[in-house]
């Protein structure tokens, strides 16, 4: 049943990308450029998110157990480390290049756009890197 | 600085369907609903394996059940492939690196109030705009 449920889940999740625009990188790359002509239309995407997820977050957060799953994973950890601030630092400079996040990028994937493709590969290509990084360290 | 290409109406629409999609994901699988997570975790991890490509699938399929539906979709990437290479491994690592994205930590750790998930969007915030700011719209 978990299968459904990601795959609705994925489906709406898409949805909302592509309403939103954000599965347009020139979109998205109008809102990073905050010193030029500026779009502010990502900061409404998030707070549609967040004013949604927030509340049913906090509402559902203390049942025993999810409908379909056997328990809930949420991150536990609190720690602001370097990890964290490199990382993100990172992620935002390959963001900030060509205007694609992880879900946009899958998501680009459907208008079958050879950069789109090469985007992707290198991405999980990327995970792959990264986490021999935090292996090794 | 001037406005353009303003739409908050459909960005807040879709921000509603991404928020709703991520408390699907978490009242029936008990899981955050972060892109990188998931798609990383399709690769690297042997639990939930289908689950994680099941959801790509569905953010896939995304685009395509609006099209059918009518809708108009607007997509352009930039023409330069070494821009591609460099952008997707910096995405990748960077969020591997830093345990999220714009869904894991901008929507869904934001909705949990983690601090942790407010200083990673700061800082994939502050990096993207200087990037854009340094380098221009490609």
């Amino acid at each position: 049943m978990t299968k459904i449920s990601s795959l609705i889940a994925g489906l709406i999740f898409g949805l909302g990308l592509t309403i939103s625009q954000m599965v347009n990188p020139e979109k998205v790359l109008g809102f990073l450029n905050l010193f030029g002509e500026w779009d502010p239309s990502l900061i409404f995407v998030m707070a549609g998110g967040i004013i949604t997820f927030s509340p049913l977050y906090f509402i559902f957060k203390n049942k025993s157990k999810p409908i379909f799953a056997k328990h809930f994973i949420t991150p536990s950890s609190n720690e602001i480390d370097k990890k964290l601030i490199i990382g993100s630092s990172l992620f935002g400079i390959g963001w900030g290049l060509v205007g694609l996040c992880p879900g946009p990028a899958v998501s680009s994937l459907a208008f079958l756009n050879t950069n789109s493709f090469i985007f992707v590969f290198f991405m999980f290509t990327g995970f792959i890197l990264g986490n021999f990084a935090l292996k090794k360290a | 600085m001037t406005i353009i290409n303003f739409t908050p109406l459909s960005a807040f629409t879709g921000g509603i369907l991404i928020g709703f999609a991520a408390f699907l994901f978490f009242v029936f699988n008990g899981r955050m609903a972060g892109i990188s997570s998931i798609a990383a975790n399709s690769v690297l991890e042997k639990d939930n394996k289908i689950d994680n490509i099941l959801f790509l699938i569905g953010l896939i399929l995304g685009p395509v059940i609006f099209s059918i539906f009518g809708g108009q979709i607007e997509s352009k990437l930039t023409n330069s492939i070494l821009l591609v290479v460099i952008a997707g491994l910096l995405v990748g690592v960077g969020t591997k690196i830093g345990s999220g994205c714009t869904s894991g930590h901008g929507i869904c750790g934001i909705s949990r109030i983690s601090i942790r998930s407010i200083i990673a969007t700061i800082s994939f915030l502050i990096t993207g705009i200087l990037t854009v700011l340094l380098f221009g719209v490609q």
